[in-house]
């Protein structure tokens, strides 16, 4: 050991703790395995320390995923390309591993290596390891194989394309429905390797097998690969492979079979081209905006606007449109909430006409719903709404709306509402504000309950940078320093807070004049809270405010407070005044 | 139409077709020791290939039982003079031995309601195995967890060769530390302490080695499902996508996925507006062996409802009820009490349900649910005595039942620790009755001394073989029951004539 360079003793340390029986240590080695391979040497790192952790594969997960994530990065540190293959051995243990999120980290990687590799290694050590996986005794060895061919499979030689596909047919029926889950999730990523041959004939049979699955959990997955599946073919074959199976999958009995198609549907529409989408999805379509189970509508309103980007405006109209008008008087608020959430991105698709005509009274609706949650996705997009209906006709519905919010007695619909003033403070210009939402924004500085009041001082801070200082002294300042003789101490704090948040954005200026003075008054209240909030606010006015200032008001104000009988307020008042001694000190 | 079975226990039974005999017995009690309440089974399950089998306590431990397979090394092994003293039947049986056990549960206090929450193990269920390693999920009333049963044994011995022989390739990494001593020399000591660290314990807390090697299994909890059931847990069903489980308290189903415990799915809720209008709860939910759709669930009424879970989301809507349309003599005091079904399984050809309530063991047909096709009276002649078991509360106890994997055959307890067997379709419908009594020509065997209660292994791991030869009566009709005595949890091993039955704190094993 004495020989031992002194650089190479954190490796051995690092070394040591790979061995170690602290989890921790273990990990935080593996972590570093990379700076152990670059100590070790390209050479050593392949005789020894490969091996080693090709052994030690019966780690704790946390060790194992860490190690699988690592290896994923190594191939510079065994010495490049054309020694990949030596990494395969470690990540193929843990490609069997129990724990799932080890599997996919250690599948990962291995794609990671095996797309780097050279032809001759693929098709000599890592396709070898991928059958090896595929005919694996455990399903979670094979379930680690479906995610591997679309590597290996471009860099095969002919006849063993043959024999890929072959097993991966065999996957897509293997007993334990994980690998068939496994299969139909990486079906897309492998079809798109496959040669258009191919494609149509084993990948597409491949596929039909996943569709009538027993299992409703592969047959959802099945659904999921027909939007890729159906981009790589041809129109026409699409239409005549992908589509019946999606039609019949959009009156499939399970509800969340169609849910999923009501997901994907939109995606399709492409790859089938116009014909197909009109003939044939937006009939489904249609189907599933009206389906029985609440969810499978919620999913299908969830995607109108994307659907009807796709079809020109006077199929949207017609056919799409009047199961809009349904669904906004939806028994379920779930599904009114959805559509809330999309129904203006319509508005550019149908036109100004179609959308007055036909959107607004919808739209008009879902502002007046009876549930909070509706009504506030309508506000969050109001600016697209505005965009298209001009701001008189918004007001005017609008208006008893967020007043509506505003008094809810759920406290985070109101909180939901305050965070929408600015932007539609921006959106519906200052007349309309100071007509209309001041004295809401006053009101809730008073809120029983208190993130509604935090909630509100910030708010008011946001209107001051957003209408300027300027407006917010004449508009808010008067207001806000009226309260601050509140008979309620809680709601004096409120204030303070909002005037402390106020102060840099209106500048010094302000500040000194009238901000100040009512903070130095307030440090004379009677409540040690609102004293010891009042040496914190005048700590964050330092740096705003002139040197003068400080040494005239700020610091005789404090020294009054340092000797408060109230121990916190003596607290924070040196904490102000050694504040203020070191900006004096630094400048 | 239905088989309805006469209560008449005159007559023979060989209805069965087979003997039952005493196969082994596991936690034995010392007579005149008294059973702790901790130590009470509480629950028992099988794994799908019969090689292990999970007992969970009151205490909140899960005891794993390993099928050794050992039939053949049986014979290898066994001096000769022993193997004929063995009853040829015993030998083709499979035979289990204590593997390891873990503290799955502990007792847990709700403040917020108030309310102690016992360590009680409610329901085991073994998840799909992969590798060396077994995944079972153990519930309380409250609280579902994912355990990894882990068998280390082989590794350690590797371990114990590295560091032995330091000569192999990877010889900088297999050296011993570079830096200070005070790595641990070899594997060996390192799975000690990880042993406690899991608590998972060892033999009687002696470590020596060869105690060590035997009991190597690590069991780690990989997830907990917590905090998405109000009232008690009585169900969990694995479903046959082997993805999902859904658990199931007194008003409510949930259905989670088996990779995440953060959020789960309501998909069955019983709970009325209004407590005062209570008027059912769940008693058992499953899902169907091989059809992913469906879940069936008992009631307090005695229906059992069959849900299509691809109609909607909210299966509140049950597809099928089962229910008893006659009714079954005069109504009483008591109908309604002894109408609760107790526990409810699947049959493996997922044609058939097996329901069990207060009096009876009924066997249904999924296609027909106006009646059971067969019903086997249990024990008829406590039906005068209902009023003194109401009374003792003893009309509450939950009787468990199991169904054979192959074929309708199905056992189901009662009290006197009887174990009662019955098979569909062979015509005699009186079934074979044994006593499941341990005591019964039982050699005095002297135990070694009181164990550490809790801390160390319970008393399932002193289980020793026994032949057995017990008293064998085919009549239920024995006037005189013993109360505290019941047989209430049982299973069956899904491929051997083999019944698992708790019986108290000791697990008793009954071949054919």
């Amino acid at each position: 050991m004495a020989t031992m360079n002194e650089s190479l003793y954190p490796v051995l340390v690092l070394i040591d703790e790979l061995k170690n029986e602290d989890v921790h240590l273990r990990l935080n080695s593996i972590r570093r395995l990379s700076t152990i391979a670059r100590a070790l040497g390209e050479e050593r790192t392949r005789k020894e320390l490969i091996p080693f952790l090709s052994e030690n594969n019966d780690d704790e997960d946390e060790v194992l995923l860490a190690m699988a994530e690592e290896l994923g990065n190594f191939v510079p540190h065994v010495g490049g390309v054309e020694h990949a293959s030596v990494l395969l051995a470690p990540l193929e243990g843990l490609c069997s591993v129990e724990e799932t999120s080890v599997r996919e980290k250690a599948v990962e990687s291995l794609g990671r290596i095996g797309s780097q590799m050279r032809e001759l290694d693929l098709v000599e050590s890592f396709i070898p390891l991928m059958k090896r996986l595929a005919a694996g005794e455990w399903f979670t060895a094979r379930v680690s194989s479906c995610g591997l061919f679309h590597i290996a499979y471009p860099g095969a030689p002919e006849a063993l394309r043959n024999e890929l596909r072959t097993i991966y047919g065999q996957l897509c029926q293997d007993d334990m429905p994980m690998v068939r889950r496994a299969a139909a999730t990486n079906l897309g990523k492998f079809a798109a390797t496959v040669e258009p041959s191919h494609l149509k004939t084993d990948i597409i049979s491949m596929f039909k097998d996943l569709t009538k699955d027993d299992q409703d959990s592969v047959r959802l997955l099945a659904v999921e690969g027909c939007a890729s599946l159906g981009k790589l073919l041809e129109p026409q074959d699409c239409a005549s492979e992908i589509l019946p199976a999606i039609i019949s999958f959009s009156q499939d009995k399970s509800w969340r079979v169609r849910y999923m198609v009501a997901n994907q549907l939109h995606e399709l529409c492409e790859a089938v081209g116009q014909e197909a989408t009109r003939m044939d999805l937006v009939p489904a379509y249609v189907q599933l905006l009206r389906d029985n189970e609440a969810e499978v509508r919620i999913a299908a309103a969830g995607k109108v606007t994307k659907f009807c980007q796709i079809l020109n405006p006077e199929i949207a109209v017609q056919h799409i449109l009047p199961c809009v008008k349904e669904l906004s008087s939806d028994s379920s608020q779930h599904v009114r909430s959805a559509l809330a959430s999309i129904i203006m991105g319509m508005a550019p698709v149908l036109g100004k006409d179609a959308t007055v005509e036909q959107l607004l009274p919808i739209f008009l609706s879902l502002l007046k719903d009876e549930f909070p949650d509706v009504r506030l996705n309508i506000i969050s997009k109001l600016d697209q709404v505005n965009q298209v209906i001009g701001i008189d006709l918004l007001s005017q519905a609008l208006l008893p709306a967020i007043v509506e919010l505003a008094e809810d007695r759920h406290w985070r619909v109101r909180l939901a509402i305050i965070e929408y003033i600015p932007l539609l403070a921006s959106q519906l210009g200052v007349g309309f504000f100071d007509d209309k939402l001041g004295a809401l924004c006053m009101k809730w500085l008073k809120d029983k309950v208190y993130s509604i009041r935090e909630a509100a001082a910030n708010n008011v801070k946001r209107l001051a940078e957003e209408f300027g200082s300027e407006w917010a002294m004449h508009h808010i300042i008067p207001q806000v320093l009226e309260m601050m003789n509140d008979n309620h101490y809680l709601y004096r704090m409120t204030i303070l807070s909002a005037i402390s948040l106020l102060a840099p954005v209106m500048g010094s200026e302000i500040t000194c004049s009238t901000l100040l003075p009512v903070i130095i008054s307030a440090s004379k209240d009677r409540v040690p809270n609102i004293k010891f909030n009042v040496a914190k606010v005048l700590q964050s006015l330092i740096p705003i405010v002139d040197y003068s200032v400080v040494e005239n008001s700020i610091r005789p104000c404090l020294v009054e407070l340092s000797d408060d009988p109230d121990v916190d307020v003596r607290y924070y008042a040196n904490q102000a005044l050694q504040a203020i001694d070191q900006v004096m000190m630094s400048s | 139409m239905s088989l309805s079975v006469s209560s008449d226990c005159s007559s023979s039974s060989s209805s069965a077709a087979l003997e039952w005999k005493f196969s082994q017995v596991f936690g034995d009690k010392v007579p005149g020791e008294d059973v702790q309440d901790i130590d009470i089974i509480s629950a028992i399950e099988f794994d799908k290939t019969g090689n292990h089998l999970a007992a969970g306590d009151r205490g909140g431990r899960v005891v794993i039982f390993e099928d050794k397979g050992g039939k053949d090394d049986m014979i290898e092994f066994t001096p000769r003079k022993e193997l004929e003293q063995l009853d040829s039947v015993v030998s083709k049986h499979p035979k289990f031995q204590y593997k390891t056990e873990f503290q799955s549960h502990e007792p847990e206090f709700d403040y917020l309601k108030s309310i102690e929450i016992e360590e009680k193990i409610n329901k085991v269920r073994w998840c799909a195995t992969t590798n060396a390693s077994s995944f079972i999920l153990s519930a309380n009333d409250k609280t579902i967890k994912l355990w990894k049963v882990k068998d280390r044994g082989k590794k350690q011995v590797k371990e114990m060769d590295i560091c032995e022989s330091v000569s192999s390739e990877n010889s900088l990494l297999a050296e011993k530390s570079f830096v200070g001593g005070r790595n641990l020399a070899n594997g060996h000591s390192l799975e000690l302490t990880k042993n406690m660290e899991y608590g998972v314990s060892s033999y009687n807390g002696i470590h020596n080695k060869i105690a060590c090697l035997e009991d190597t299994t690590l069991a780690r909890c990989q997830r907990v499902y917590a905090h998405a059931h109000e009232f008690n847990i009585n169900s969990i069903s694995i479903n046959s996508d082997w993805e999902t489980f859904l658990s199931g308290d007194d008003l409510r189903i949930n259905l989670w996925n088996l990779e995440v415990s953060n959020q789960c799915f309501n998909i069955i809720d019983m709970k009325p507006e209004n407590m005062d209008d209570l008027i059912e709860m769940i008693t058992a939910a499953e899902f169907h062996p091989f059809h992913c759709n469906l879940l069936a669930y008992s009631s307090s009424r005695g229906f059992i409802r069959l849900v299509d879970m691809r109609q909607s989301a909210l299966c509140d809507r049950a597809a099928r009820i089962l229910k008893d349309e006659k009714s079954q003599g005069p109504k009483s005091l008591f109908t309604e009490i002894i109408a609760s079904i107790t526990d409810m399984k699947f049959a493996n050809d997922g044609r058939h349900i097996l329901s069990r309530d207060y009096m009876n063991l009924k066997l249904w047909d999924l296609h027909m649910d106006a009646s059971p096709v067969a019903t086997f009276r249990i024990h008829e002649n406590l039906r005068p005595k209902l009023c003194d078991l109401y009374n003792s509360d003893a009309i509450f106890d939950k009787f468990g039942c199991c169904v054979a994997g192959d074929r309708l055959t199905f056992a189901t307890g009662s009290y006197s620790n009887l174990l009662r067997v019955f098979a569909f379709g062979t015509g005699s419908e009186e079934g074979v009755t044994v006593t499941a009594n341990k005591n019964s020509n039982r050699k005095p065997h002297v135990q070694p001394t009181t164990r550490a209660r809790r801390s160390s292994l319970s008393n399932l791991a002193r289980g020793f073989y026994r032949q057995g030869h017990d008293n064998h009566s085919t009549t239920g009709n024995e006037l005189s029951y013993d109360f505290n005595s019941k047989l209430l949890h049982l299973a069956w091993h899904p491929t051997a004539s083999l019944i698992a039955c708790a019986v108290g704190n000791s697990l008793l094993m009954y071949s054919a």
